[in-house]
């Protein structure tokens, strides 16, 4: 039977996104489907660091290729989406901070990060903004960030350009397999047929694998951010912790936008709903304790994201095990940051070239017990 | 943290305080808080204790009488308290004079209110430009003209109360422009005259503006505001029955002010940023929650009175808020099914005259799509982060579809006021490209529902005291 597309992309977040992009470019007839609106989930509400401070030590060599492909998005993309290279930091206030700093920074230097330690001395000549009572700091030339509610409107137009077929707010409600491909069915009675599907919705993922009987837990965190006035220059990196709890950076606007992953409530069907109160307060602590001058501003909103993670906190990107023409891309720590390089390894997966890095194989995530042990045990 | 009671009402105009009261009588602990330094809300505004008793009797008598119940009742008010936050549980979270507090309650009842819609027009950003309800918050709590002449445009009942509320602080209309014709006005006048107190009091404005010999150019709206000097050059022109701009001859006013408005929208901040459901209905003033006959929204436990509600005005309000009051005392089992109906009955029979009235007055204030429509490219739509019209528009042939998107790419509605002023107006222009308004939908709601001064938040402590979650892994 004939399909109406080669391949189905479902979920229009950054990793759907790149990868249908790709596939396209590389001649394919592409559909790109998603509940909502292309990158409004965390695709378009993240909070756009590109630091290799907080990215996990094996990914490092991916962030590298991602965030330079960000800062060139102009000449991939078509579009700049406000991506901007800028020196990042990571603090210790406290000597297990100082202990914590040192093995995270070694770890991600033998990955290939160039992060060195700092005085505070020179970490505040660097960027006088930060709290001289630091007791030390890493510091990486190769930081930056990206204004992440941009994303869509410049992958928008160039998915458009070459020639996606763009299927926005039809959510999918089941996925068959038909005559060595899927049928894809959405609300609104919409179907598509397509020879193959990339699975690529967000934390959402777990129900999605579901629709092709396929069991793998996903954790859903739930991120808050902050967002500030505009206020007078305060700060001119991007200024993290340790312990990871802090990502911190003001935008040419003027706004500082501050983050950490601290935890607010929400959940996949509601989404990030409000902040938990007393986390919200430790952020903006731990935020002002880093760079002072924050004391001066005010708050003007407070969202929540949805980030996924795997059991092992490693991506999920590669062929469904025993399923002609079914991938999966997620879950990957970092990941914003990433996934222009992540989207297009699959793509060279898919196009049947050899991907420039290797892929993340599903498979040792997913439950193979047979449910009716499952249901028992 | 601060005690529990039965219920926390948001907003202390004539919804929130006749609320407050009723569940109070019966037996329920309330607290009521309100930004506001006394209770009345926007209508019955009280006048600065500061100013002194001979400006406070000209205080509307019904606002004092509030006040008044209120002090006798059991009530505990919280005035000068911005709420910022409202979680399950339910949590209240306030900012005050004395910093950030928090409150728990079984029950909430929103009673916050409307805000005002303006439709741009070049110029409507200018000092010197206020808005209608602005401007009878100036009028009422400090006696303040918007200048020493001025011109009042736009439509509903506001435009009367403010040019009227004008020439009685001794101010100077230059002429009063409104988008209605006079028959507009007529076709409601069985709805009007179900209040003849307010029925009255409109036909005694309407002979002092013709005494005063101020011009009301009926069916026109203001084309532009430019500066010249310390002044304002404004044009205005005729409009159709739809708002459209009608060829033929500008005329212009050298003013000092000018003062416009089209309409309220309801204040939905706690509503949708709980979650609970919406529907647009244009009459009412746009989005509005979605609400049962006793005033529950579609999660347990929240409730909404007055204009919050829907724009149905302050007679409507009081009613719904003395209705709703009752209904969580009926809920929280405070009030048995006979007693709740026998209370109920003679109220909701007022209740549909008065808002027969309100309706009549929302019909005047209606958004007018075919004004929206000709907002020129240039003109700016979101005064917090200057996105005009034309930059709205380029988004939504880009592919945005919902009011959400539009703001993503844009940057519409991500300024202080968070939407409240340009909401409406950008989901009509979303819909005005193509799309149906309910699809555009409405920018989500998210905390602060002002914004919060950090230090205030969170005063500052030791690095050794601060407690942290456990680090990210490596
Ligand atoms: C608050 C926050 C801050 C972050 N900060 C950073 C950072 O600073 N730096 C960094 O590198 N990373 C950061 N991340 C991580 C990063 O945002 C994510 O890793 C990345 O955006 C994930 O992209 P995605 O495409 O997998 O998921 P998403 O963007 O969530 O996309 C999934 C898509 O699937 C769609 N979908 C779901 N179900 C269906 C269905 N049934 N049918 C059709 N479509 C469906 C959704 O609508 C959604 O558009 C942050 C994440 C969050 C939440
Ligand atoms: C600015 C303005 C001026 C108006 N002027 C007139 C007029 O002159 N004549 C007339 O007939 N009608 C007027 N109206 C319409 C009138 O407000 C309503 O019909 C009527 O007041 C509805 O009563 P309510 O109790 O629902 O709301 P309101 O009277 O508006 O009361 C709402 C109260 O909630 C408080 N509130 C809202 N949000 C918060 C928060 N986050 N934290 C703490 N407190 C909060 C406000 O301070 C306010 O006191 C005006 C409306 C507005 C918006």
């Amino acid at each position: 039977m004939t399909s109406d597309f080669d391949v189905a992309v479902i979920g229009a977040g950054v990793m759907g996104a790149t990868t249908a992009l790709h596939l396209a470019r590389g001649g394919m007839r592409v559909a790109l489907v998603d509940r909502g609106e292309i990158c409004r989930e965390a695709s378009g509400v993240n909070a756009g660091t590109l630091t290799l401070h907080m990215t996990r030590a094996a990914l490092i060599p991916y962030a590298m290729k991602g965030r330079a492909l960000w800062l060139s998005a102009e000449r991939w993309l078509g579009r700049d989406v406000g991506a901007r290279s800028a020196p990042g930091f990571s603090l210790a206030f406290t000597t297990a901070e100082e202990e914590m700093l040192v093995k995270r920074a070694e770890a991600r230097c033998a990955m290939g990060a160039p992060i060195r330690l700092v005085s505070p001395a020179e970490a505040c000549a660097i960027d006088p903004g930060i709290n001289p009572a630091i007791r030390a700091a890493a510091f990486c030339e190769l930081d930056g960030h990206v204004t992440a509610y941009l994303t869509g409107r410049g992958y928008r137009q160039a998915l458009t350009a070459a020639g996606v077929t763009m299927v926005e707010q039809i959510p999918v409600e089941a996925i068959e397999s038909q005559g060595g491909g899927y049928l894809i069915r959405g609300t609104c009675g919409t179907r598509l047929s397509a020879r193959r599907i990339v699975l690529a919705g967000g934390v959402w993922l777990e129900s999605m694998l579901a629709m092709l009987g396929v069991r793998v837990k996903i954790k859903c965190l739930i991120n808050q951010l902050i967002i500030t006035e505009r206020m007078r220059p305060v700060m001119r990196s991007v200024v993290g912790i340790a312990n990871g709890l802090l990502s911190l950076k003001q935008f040419e606007n003027g706004s500082i936008l501050i983050g950490g992953g601290w935890q607010g409530r929400g959940d996949p069907i509601r989404g990030g709903v409000e902040p938990i109160p007393d986390n919200l307060i430790g952020n903006i602590r731990l935020a002002r304790h880093a760079i002072p001058a924050l004391g001066e501003t005010r708050v003007v909103r407070i969202w929540l994201g949805l980030e996924s993670e795997t059991a092992d906190a490693m991506p999920m990107i590669g062929p469904l095990p025993g399923m002609e023409g079914a991938y999966v891309i997620g879950c990957v720590h970092s990941g914003y940051t990433s996934a222009p390089y992540m989207g297009q390894l699959l793509a060279q997966h898919i196009l049947g070239q050899e991907p420039e890095m290797p892929l993340f194989d599903p498979a040792r995530l997913i439950d193979t017990t047979p449910s009716s042990v499952r249901m028992s045990a | 943290m601060s005690g529990e009671t039965d219920l926390i009402v948001v907003g202390g105009g004539p919804a929130g305080v006749e609320a407050a009261l009723a569940a109070s009588e019966r037996g329920l602990s309330v607290r009521l808080v309100d930004e506001a330094p006394q209770a009345g809300g926007q209508v019955y505004r009280a006048p600065p204790r500061a100013f002194g008793a001979k400006f406070q009797q000209k205080a509307d008598p019904i606002g004092v009488r509030l006040r008044d119940r209120l002090r006798a009742s059991a009530v505990q008010t919280h005035f000068d308290h911005s709420v910022w936050s409202a979680s399950p549980g339910y949590r209240i979270d306030a900012l005050g004079p004395d910093g950030a507090v928090s409150w728990r309650a079984r029950a909430v009842i929103a009673a916050t209110g409307a805000q005002e819609r303006v439709v741009p027009f070049p110029g409507w950003t200018l000092p010197g430009v206020t808005g209608l309800a602005g401007a009878t918050i100036m009028l009422k709590s400090q006696g303040m003209l918007p200048g020493a002449v001025t011109l009042v445009a736009g439509q509903g009942p506001l435009l009367l109360a403010v040019a009227i509320g004008i020439l009685k602080a001794g101010g100077k209309l230059a002429a009063v422009i409104d988008l209605a014709s006079q028959a507009d006005w007529l076709a409601d006048w069985p709805a009007i005259a179900s209040q003849p107190r307010l029925a009255l009091r409109g036909l005694a404005w309407q002979a002092i503006l013709r005494r005063a010999g101020v011009p009301v150019l009926y069916r026109h709206a203001i084309r532009s505001a430019e500066a010249q000097g310390d002044q304002l050059l404004v044009s205005v022109g005729a409009v159709d029955a739809e708002g459209a701009p009608v060829a033929g001859r500008d005329r212009s006013f050298v003013v000092d002010a000018l003062t416009v408005g089209n309409g309220l929208t309801a204040s939905t901040d706690i509503t949708r940023l709980m979650r609970a459901e919406h529907r647009f209905d244009s009459l009412r003033g746009g989005w509005v929650p979605q609400l049962d006959t006793d005033f529950r929204t579609t999660l347990p436990g929240l409730y909404v009175a007055g204009d919050g509600a829907g724009i149905a005005g302050a007679a409507a309000a009081a009613i719904d808020g003395r209705l709703a009051g009752l209904a969580v005392a009926h809920d929280l089992g405070q009030c048995d099914d006979a007693a709740y109906q026998n209370l109920i009955a003679p109220l909701r029979r007022s209740a549909l005259r008065a808002r027969k009235f309100g309706t009549a007055m929302a019909k005047l204030m209606v958004l007018r799509p075919a004004q929206v429509a000709a907002i020129a490219d240039e003109t700016i739509v979101c005064r917090c982060e200057d996105v005009t019209q034309g930059e709205i528009c380029t988004a939504v042939r880009e592919g945005a579809r919902g009011v959400n998107q539009v703001k993503a790419w844009t940057r519409c509605g991500m300024g202080p006021c968070q939407g409240r002023i340009c909401g409406d107006i950008v989901g009509q222009l979303v819909t005005g490209q193509g799309n149906a308004r309910e699809e555009a939908g409405y920018f989500t709601g998210r905390t602060p529902f002002r914004p919060l001064p950090l230090d205030e938040l969170a005063p500052p402590i030791a690095y050794g005291d601060l407690q942290l979650p456990p680090p990210a892994p490596l």
